[in-house]
């Protein structure tokens, strides 16, 4: 029997399920027809060891290939959360980079990990402990990496923590910066040429292994994190907090240490939780960006989200037969109960869906891919129409609701006035 | 201390808003749910003065519910609207013929002229005759598509300029729910709209005047007036598929009351991607009626039906409908396919 382990860091909870066809031994992979099946993926498609692994590496590869977005030779961050996925992502990465791959891929890759432990509650032991295992996976790889504690974003406050003002994010990370100047389609082939022609494949050597471990943390620090995160009165509302500090911390170790993209790793179940939670939540607006493919709201910064086409079975599969480090971090929501916060909420209202129509997940995806992906004002002159939180165009405009709330609302005001100047 | 009403502070409070949160007593609860209402009238512009409007009665909280706002409203602050009933008869015995007896009542309470329109008159079948064929699973397709055309069969038999539902924020937001789940991106851009277009011949334009009124305060306004209304739900209901969005609305509404509001708000500002294949819409060539493919939905289910091919409607079918069209028989393959019935 074969027993799929997914491993759900939110939750801390280990899912069994057993898959209710049996694969005997004689059953093939349908891709070969030579081995025998040791994975299914989707539903009815058996694939063996070394099948699996070819799909897997080749849809990172055809993802990067086919949106022709990271040009050779460009230095790219990776956000590692520690979950399965951004370690596959990883784990594709230094596959794609290593010498014997096919059609290598030709960036210069870092590595950036966001340490939260300070708004969630923990100790400094405790996240010392996670951020030197976390060290021992980034150090095998051989790339450069960066470990902040999200405590930076405090560190702009020009008064005292006493004060009143808590929070003063660095000017560059709230504005968007030029865009790079936009490239006809036939500039990749020409740069991928050009590339080959100087450098061959010898030129790629990383630039001098830079070593950031965790720097100390001033215990104020942390607590005026804690502060500004339990200002926010429910989980909903930290969890939307917590996201965009993380993102303003990526895009501004990207800015500061001179990486022009970044691949972020959502998968597909991930996305398809994102986008349910971003219509609740009222980002009907800003949906294409938040689970699109690349996300250029930043200007001079893309976002890139590689692991989109992966569901989290897939990854689960790989990282258990590849041998695949990952490390288990708890968030704002671990043992929490379901309906705690509406992103909690919705995972566990698609899962079961999913159980009982297995195309949810992949049709949610699907919706997500022909919403506008293209920043619909990419010009600059606009600064004054973006949302200073979230880099996204305003959706606030006076519509029928507002009009009729507004009205509504004064008349009752005027009511009430009328009947207090009778007294 | 029991709580003042927020309003007028006069009154002693009875209920609590589930939109906003206030304390309100009943009288200033009743204004500030008619008064929304006409600003949504207003705002969207839906009515023009001297029109006559249809108002979709099925018996039920949203409908009577509207029907009695429409006549407060259009005496309060004279729309100079002529206001009917029009009322749909499905078939399905122990829920439509009670609630019929209910709107029968109504249109004595409120003095208005009521028309009912049957599917047996209108199409030969009643839904108890199709869920007999179809199953459980599919039938609200059946039930919903052709209740539309009856609407509009009915709107034209009496003459009216406009029809407007009872549709609530809740079944608003529940629709963009679904039509994200289904992957249905052309509805996922119509289904937010507060009224459709008044193009094309026989299709009589609809508004939902209670777009953005809470489920539960129509639940309200209804107990506290002591409107006469039919509060059991369908009967074929618990296996439909919108009953997912629904538990999921609900629970959402649980942790955050204005979510409601939020996915309608998310779903009016869907921007959809350039290239993306959305339907023209032109007529069909049987019966004359709006559609975006050459046969309309109801007459391609009607044929399944009247053929014993239940699935005929259900699923992609365009490419039979020139066959359909045409009279020729289909091949053995394709009417295996649609006979299959999972109960």
């Amino acid at each position: 029997m074969n027993i799929l382990l997914t491993m759900n860091p939110c939750r801390w909870t280990l899912k069994m399920f057993a898959v209710p066809l049996f694969i005997s031994a004689s059953q093939k992979c349908v891709r070969c027809k030579e081995a025998s099946a040791a994975v299914v993926i989707r539903a009815g498609d058996a694939y063996c060891r070394g099948c699996f692994k070819e799909y897997f590496i080749h849809k990172f590869r055809a993802m990067l290939g086919k949106n022709r977005i990271i040009f050779p030779g460009e230095k790219v961050l990776l956000a590692v959360s520690g979950g399965p996925s951004s370690c596959s992502m990883l784990s594709q990465v230094q596959e794609g980079l290593s010498q014997k791959a096919h059609k290598k891929l030709r960036f210069f890759p870092g590595i950036v990990y966001i340490d939260e432990g300070g708004a969630i509650g923990q100790s400094t032991e405790e996240r010392q402990r996670t951020v030197s295992e976390l060290e021992v996976v980034f150090k095998a790889t051989g790339f450069p990496f960066h470990i902040l504690p999200l405590e930076q974003v405090t560190y702009y406050s020009i008064c005292p923590p006493t004060s009143s003002k808590v929070l003063d994010l660095p000017s560059s990370v709230v504005v968007m910066a030029l865009p790079p100047l936009e490239q006809p389609p036939s500039a990749y082939k020409a740069a991928v040429d050009r590339f080959n022609q100087t450098c061959g494949s010898d030129c790629l050597t990383p630039p001098e292994k830079q070593k950031k471990s965790l720097p100390d943390v001033h215990e104020s620090h942390t607590q005026l994190l804690q502060q500004l995160i339990g200002s926010a009165k429910t989980l909903t509302a930290r969890e939307d907090l917590l996201n965009t500090l993380r993102q303003h911390l990526l895009v501004y170790t990207a800015r500061t240490e001179g990486y022009s993209k970044l691949m972020l790793g959502d998968n597909c179940t991930r996305l398809a939780i994102k986008l349910l939670t971003s219509i609740s939540l009222g980002r009907g607006a800003q949906l294409a960006q938040d689970t699109g493919f690349s996300d250029s709201r930043y200007g001079d910064i893309i976002a890139v989200r590689p692991m989109r086409d992966y569901s989290a079975k897939e990854i689960a599969h790989y990282n258990h037969m590849f041998d695949v480090p990952s490390v288990l971090i708890p968030s704002l929501e671990t043992k929490t109960s379901e309906k705690a916060s509406i992103r909690g909420l919705t995972e566990s209202f698609v899962t079961k869906l999913q159980t009982d129509f297995p195309s949810t997940v992949s049709t949610i995806y699907r919706t997500s891919e022909k919403l506008q992906t293209v920043c619909r004002s990419s010009s600059t002159d606009d600064h004054s129409d973006r949302c200073l939180l979230c880099l996204c165009v305003l959706d606030t405009a006076v519509g029928e609701y507002i009009k009729t709330i507004k009205r509504t609302h004064m008349e009752l005001c005027c009511k009430q006035n009328s009947v207090n100047l009778q007294y | 201390m029991p709580a003042q009403c927020s309003s007028c502070t006069d009154k002693r409070a009875v209920l609590k808003r589930p939109k906003t949160g206030h304390s309100l007593c009943k009288e200033c609860f009743f204004w500030a749910f008619e008064e929304e209402v006409h600003q949504t009238i207003v705002a969207a512009e839906l009515f023009k003065s001297g029109e006559s409007v249809g108002i979709a009665a099925s018996g039920g909280k949203d409908s009577t519910v509207l029907a009695h706002v429409m006549k407060l409203l259009n005496e309060r602050y004279n729309y100079g609207l002529e206001l009917m009933l029009i009322s749909v008869d499905e078939g399905i015995t122990g829920y439509r013929d009670d609630s019929l007896e209910t709107v029968k009542r109504n249109q004595q309470q409120y003095e208005l002229p009521l028309k009912i329109v049957s599917y047996e008159e209108l199409y030969g079948w009643t839904m108890d005759a199709i869920v007999k064929q179809v199953g459980l699973k599919n039938n609200c397709t059946f039930c919903g598509v052709f209740r539309r055309q009856a609407l509009d069969r009915g709107a034209v038999m009496l003459k009216v300029d406009k029809i407007c539902t009872g549709h609530n924020a809740d079944d608003v937001a529940e629709t963009v729910l679904m039509n994200v789940l289904r992957g249905d991106i052309a509805r996922l851009r119509r289904c937010t709209a507060i009224s459709t277009s008044s193009e094309g011949e026989g299709v009589v334009p609809r508004c939902k005047p209670l777009k953005y009124a809470y489920e539960k305060e129509i639940v309200l306004y209804a107990y506290f007036k002591k409107l006469d209304y039919f509060s059991t739900e369908c009967i074929y209901s618990p296996n439909a598929y919108r009953g997912y969005a629904r538990t999921f609305l609900k629970d959402l509404e649980s942790i955050r009351p204005s979510t409601i509001i939020d996915i309608i708000h998310s779903g009016e500002n869907l921007s959809v991607r350039e290239g993306v294949k959305m339907p023209v819409q032109g007529t069909c060539s049987r019966c004359g009626y709006i559609s975006s493919q050459a046969l309309c939905k109801s007459c391609v289910l009607l044929e399944g039906l009247n053929r014993g091919l239940p699935k005929l409607g259900i699923g992609k079918h365009h490419r039979l409908h020139d066959k359909i069209l045409s009279q020729q028989p289909l091949t053995e393959k394709e009417e295996r396919k649609l006979k299959s019935v999972d109960f």
